[in-house]
C-alpha cells in the first residue's frame, strides 16, 4: 500500500513528473531562445511561473459552469500522470502491465485534448469556443497518424503491451531502425498533440488570444499549464520506449540517466521544430496530415507487414 | 456552427494599436468584416492649431511612431512651400537620409510583425535583431531610436559627418547581407509560403477603385510612388527602380517590401556618396506669411499628404494629415472575403497598419437620423453613463462602495 | 528550391552564438553622443530670455527670475519630449542634453526637476 502510494505520489509519479516536467519546460525555452539569439528565462522559471499562478485570483466567467471550468484541469493533470505508470521508463517492464496498454496510454494522452475542448467550451468566452473547436479537430488530423505509427513498431513485436515490446526489443537489437520513419511521423504528430508550431493552431494567439485558455486563471491555468508539461514528458517517454528501445539491460541507475536523456532528446527536436516553422492554417494542417504524414504512416505498416514476414518468424 | 460576431480588438494580440474590428464568422470562414476606427483619436490637427510652427514639427512627429519622420517632413515641406524658402540642398539630403533610413527600419520592422502574426516568432526574433542596426545608426544621426527631430522649418537640425557617413555605409552593407537572407527565407520557407501567398487578394482593378497607396497598392501591381511620380527632397537626383509586383496577395507585399529594401540600400550609398557641401539649414521667420499648401511624401507605408492653411501669424490656421493607413484600411474588407479567421491578422498586418497616424476625427452616423449632431463634453458624458446603466452597471452605486471601501 | 525549414541552418548556428539581447538593467548598451536625453541647465550663463519656454511644445520648462540676473529652471521630465528644441533656441547655450534616459520615477514629484541658481539639482517641492 505504502509503496503503491510512492509510486503514485513521487516517484514515478506526481512530483517526479511535475519537477522533470518543469526541467523540460526550461530547456524547451531556453533552447528555443537560444536559436532565436536570445538570453532565454533563469532555470527557475517554470517553477517561478507555477508559483505566481497558484498564488493568483482564480477568475470564473459568469457564464461559464464551475464544475466543468474547475473539474477540466483536474482531469487533464490526472490522465496524463496516469499513462505515465504504464510506460516502461528502463529495463523491459513499466510499473503496471498488460496486455493492451499501449491502447490505454494512447487513450489516456487523448483526455487532455478533450479537456481542453471541454473547458473551452464551457467558458463560454468566444475565443475559447472557437480554441476549443479548433482543438477538436485537429485531434482528428493527428491521432490517426500518431496511432498508425505506434502500431507499426507493435506489429513487428507481435505485442499490444509496451512492456512486451520493450521486451522484444530488447532481445532484437536492432530491430527499432526499421521504425524511423514511424518515429518521424510520430514525432510530427506530438507537435499536434502538444499544440506546439506549426500546429499551435488551438492557442494561435494573433487569431484567438489564446484560445482554450483565455479565460482560464489562477490555480486553473497553473494546473492547465503543469498538465500540458507532463504530457509533453508522457508523449516524449512513449516515443522513447516505442522508437528508442535501446540499452534496456542496463543497470537502473545508467538506465533511469539513458530514459532521462531520451526524452530530453525528443524534447529538444521538438523545440527545434518548433523554432523553425510558422503556424499553419487548420485547413492546411488537415490537408497535410491526411495527405501526406497518413499515408506514409501506412507505408511503414506494410513495411513492418512485410518484415514480419520475412524476418520475424 | 452557427453565425458568431467575435471582436477584435480595442485589446487583442494581433493589433498593436487599438482599434475594434468587427468579425461575422460561420465556423472558421469570415462572412462579414467592419473596421471601427477612432479610438487613438488624439484631437492632433486642433492641437497643431494651437502651437507655432516651429512646435508643430514635434508635433507632427509624434503622428506616428514608426513614420515620424515622413509626418514631420511632410509638414515642414508644405510650411516651407507657404514661406516660399530655399532648402539648402544639403538639408535635402540629409532629409532623404533619414526618410530611407526610416524605411529600412520600418521595413524590417514589417516583416518582423508579418512572421508573428503567422506564429513564425524565429522570423521575428531576427528581423528585429537586425533592425537594431539601422536603429543605432538613427540613434547616432539624429540623437533618438524612433522620434529623431532632424527637422526643422528650413533645413536640418543635425549635420552629418564624414565619421558618421563611414558608419552608415558600413551598416548598409550589414544590413544589404541580412535582407538577402531574408528575401531567401520569404521566398524559399514553405510553412512562410503557405501562409502568405493567395492571401488577401487585393486585384489590380480593386486597388486603383478602393485607393490603395503604397507597397499596398504596388503588390497589386499599380506603379505609383511620389517619390517618382512628383519628387521631393533630394529623391529628383537619385537613381532607383519602383517595385511592383503582380502577386497580389500578402506574398506580393512581402516581396514588394523586400525589393523597396534593396532599392533604399543603393539610395543610401548614392546619398553618402553625392552628399553636397554647404549650409544645412535657412533662417526660418517666425511668422509665416498667408498661404495654403499640400505636400506629399511616400511613408513606408504609402503616400502621406499634409494640407497647411496659414494666416500669416505664428501659428497655422488649419493643418490636414491624411495618413496612407486612412487608404488602405478600405481594402482590407475586400482583402478577407471569403476568408479564415487565421489569415485575418496577416491581412490586416499586410497592409502595416499605423491606427494612431489614421485616427483622426471620427462621425458616426446613425442608421435614418440624416443632420449630424456635435456631442458636447456633458452630452458625452451622460452618454457614457446611461450606456452602462442599461447594461447594468451604476457607477454612482459603485462609487459610493469604493468611498466605503476606502474609509 | 522551396523546402520547410529553410531557417534550420542559421537556427542552429546561433546556438553557439552569444544572445544578441542584453540583460538589460545589469547590462547597458551605451547612448551615442548627442544622445537627447534628460536637460542640463546652465544657470550662470541663462539672461533669462525665455526662447526656451516659448519654443517649447509641451511647455515642459519653466525659467523663474529669483534675483538679480539670477534665474532658476523648473523642467517637468514628465511633460518633456526630449525634442532638444530649447537647446537650439538657446543663445547662450545654457541649455544641454546628457545621455542619462532612465527617468522613468515612482513618484510624480520626482519628475520634477528645479535647476536651482547655485547650480544645484532637486526635485520641485
Amino acid at each position: 500500500m505504502l509503496i503503491a502510494l510512492f509510486n503514485i505520489l513521487i516517484f514515478p509519479g506526481f512530483i517526479f513528473l511535475t519537477l522533470f516536467g518543469w526541467i523540460a519546460e526550461y530547456i524547451d525555452r531556453k533552447l528555443c531562445a537560444r536559436l532565436q539569439n536570445r538570453m532565454g528565462p533563469p532555470w527557475f522559471q517554470p517553477f517561478a511561473d507555477f508559483v505566481k499562478l497558484v498564488s493568483k485570483e482564480e477568475i470564473i466567467p459568469e457564464e461559464a459552469n464551475p464544475t466543468m471550468f474547475k473539474l477540466m484541469p483536474v482531469l487533464a493533470l490526472t490522465a496524463t500522470v496516469t499513462a505515465f505508470f504504464y510506460i516502461p521508463l528502463w529495463g523491459k517492464s513499466a510499473l503496471f502491465a498488460f496486455n493492451g496498454d499501449l491502447i490505454v496510454v494512447l487513450y489516456l494522452l487523448t483526455i487532455p485534448t478533450l479537456t481542453y475542448f471541454l473547458g473551452g467550451w464551457y467558458s463560454t468566452s468566444l475565443y475559447s469556443k472557437i480554441g476549443a473547436v479548433r482543438s477538436l479537430t485537429q485531434l482528428f488530423a493527428y491521432e490517426v497518424p500518431l496511432l498508425l505509427s505506434i502500431l507499426a513498431p507493435a506489429l513487428l513485436a507481435n505485442t499490444w503491451s509496451l512492456s512486451e515490446m520493450a521486451a522484444f526489443y530488447g532481445t532484437h537489437h536492432w530491430y527499432w531502425l526499421f521504425n524511423l520513419l514511424g518515429f518521424a511521423i510520430s514525432i510530427i504528430a506530438l507537435l499536434g498533440k502538444l499544440e506546439k508550431v506549426p500546429f499551435d493552431i488551438p492557442e494561435a494567439e494573433t487569431e484567438i488570444v489564446a484560445g482554450t485558455f483565455t479565460e482560464y486563471s489562477g490555480r486553473l491555468l497553473g494546473l492547465f499549464r503543469l498538465s500540458i508539461d507532463i504530457e509533453a514528458i508522457v508523449g516524449s517517454a512513449l516515443l522513447a520506449a516505442v522508437f528508442m528501445p535501446f540499452g534496456l539491460g542496463l543497470p537502473p541507475v545508467v538506465g533511469f540517466a539513458l530514459f532521462i536523456l531520451k526524452v530530453l532528446f525528443i524534447i529538444c527536436l521538438l523545440s527545434i521544430l518548433r523554432t523553425v516553422f510558422a503556424r499553419l492554417r487548420i485547413d492546411q494542417m488537415m490537408t497535410f496530415c491526411w495527405k501526406y504524414v497518413s499515408p506514409f504512416a501506412f507505408l511503414q505498416l506494410l513495411i513492418n507487414l512485410v518484415l514480419k514476414g520475412i524476418i520475424v518468424k | 456552427m452557427h453565425k458568431v460576431i467575435i471582436p477584435v480588438g480595442p485589446q487583442h494580440p494581433a493589433l498593436k494599436e487599438p482599434e475594434n474590428f468587427m468579425i461575422t464568422l460561420s465556423g472558421e470562414k469570415i462572412l462579414k468584416f467592419s473596421a471601427r476606427l477612432g479610438y487613438n483619436h488624439r484631437g492632433i490637427e486642433k492641437a497643431c492649431e494651437e502651437r507655432t510652427y516651429i512646435q508643430d514639427v514635434y508635433l507632427t512627429e509624434r503622428i506616428c511612431g514608426i513614420c515620424s519622420h515622413s509626418h514631420s517632413t511632410c509638414f515642414v515641406q508644405a510650411v516651407e512651400e507657404i514661406a516660399a524658402l530655399e532648402v539648402p540642398k544639403r538639408a535635402l539630403y540629409i532629409r532623404t537620409l533619414v526618410a530611407e533610413l526610416e524605411r529600412v527600419h520600418s521595413h524590417l520592422l514589417w516583416l518582423g510583425v508579418a512572421g508573428h502574426e503567422v506564429g513564425f516568432d524565429t522570423l521575428l526574433m531576427y528581423t528585429w535583431r537586425d533592425r537594431e542596426v539601422v536603429m543605432d545608426i538613427l540613434a547616432m544621426l539624429t540623437g533618438n531610436r524612433v522620434n529623431y527631430g532632424i527637422n526643422t522649418i528650413g533645413g536640418v537640425r543635425r549635420d552629418i559627418t564624414p565619421e558618421q557617413s563611414k558608419e552608415v555605409a558600413k551598416a548598409t552593407n550589414t544590413l544589404e547581407e541580412r535582407t538577402k537572407y531574408y528575401i531567401q527565407i520569404a521566398t524559399k520557407e514553405t510553412t512562410l509560403i503557405k501562409r502568405l501567398s493567395g492571401v488577401g487578394v487585393l486585384s489590380h482593378d480593386d486597388a486603383i477603385r478602393l485607393g490603395a497607396v503604397g507597397p499596398t497598392a504596388r503588390a497589386s501591381s499599380v506603379d505609383r510612388d511620389v517619390r517618382r511620380d512628383d519628387p521631393y527632397a533630394a529623391y529628383g537626383e537619385l537613381k532607383f527602380k519602383v517595385i511592383t509586383d503582380n502577386h497580389n496577395d500578402v506574398y506580393g507585399r512581402t516581396l514588394v517590401r523586400m525589393g523597396e529594401l534593396m532599392e533604399s540600400y543603393s539610395m543610401i550609398r548614392q546619398l553618402l556618396k553625392n552628399m553636397p557641401e554647404g549650409p544645412i539649414a535657412v533662417k526660418a521667420p517666425r511668422k509665416i506669411p498667408a498661404g495654403e499648401a499640400v505636400s506629399r511624401y511616400e511613408a513606408p507605408r504609402g503616400e502621406d499628404v499634409h494640407y497647411v492653411k496659414s494666416n500669416g501669424s505664428e501659428k497655422p490656421e488649419r493643418v490636414k494629415v491624411r495618413a496612407p493607413t486612412l487608404a488602405n484600411i478600405q481594402t482590407v474588407a475586400k482583402m478577407l472575403e471569403d476568408r479564415q479567421l487565421a489569415d485575418l491578422p496577416i491581412v490586416i498586418a499586410a497592409i502595416d497598419p499605423c491606427f494612431s497616424c489614421t485616427d483622426r476625427l471620427t462621425v458616426i452616423k446613425e442608421a435614418g437620423v440624416r443632420k449630424n449632431k456635435v456631442m458636447s463634453w456633458e452630452d458625452l458624458h451622460d452618454y457614457s453613463i446611461g450606456w452602462y446603466r442599461e447594461r447594468g452597471i451604476d457607477f454612482a452605486g459603485l462609487n459610493k462602495k469604493l468611498t466605503r471601501m476606502l474609509k | 528550391m522551396i523546402r520547410p525549414g529553410k531557417m534550420l541552418k542559421a537556427v542552429l548556428q546561433s546556438l553557439f552564438k552569444k544572445p544578441n539581447t542584453l540583460n538589460y538593467p545589469a547590462e547597458k548598451s551605451p547612448m551615442p553622443d548627442k544622445f537627447r536625453g534628460k536637460l542640463l541647465f546652465h544657470p550662470g550663463k541663462c539672461i533669462g530670455c525665455k526662447l526656451c519656454m516659448r519654443d517649447c511644445p509641451a511647455n515642459a520648462i519653466n525659467i523663474v527670475k529669483v534675483g538679480d540676473r539670477n534665474f532658476e529652471a523648473q523642467i517637468d521630465l514628465g511633460k518633456c519630449i526630449y525634442c532638444g528644441q530649447c537647446v537650439d533656441s538657446c543663445l547662450k547655450k545654457a541649455l544641454e542634453m546628457t545621455k542619462e534616459f532612465e527617468l522613468a520615477s515612482l513618484e510624480r514629484g520626482k519628475l520634477k526637476v528645479v535647476y536651482h541658481a547655485d547650480n544645484k539639482e532637486s526635485p520641485a517641492k
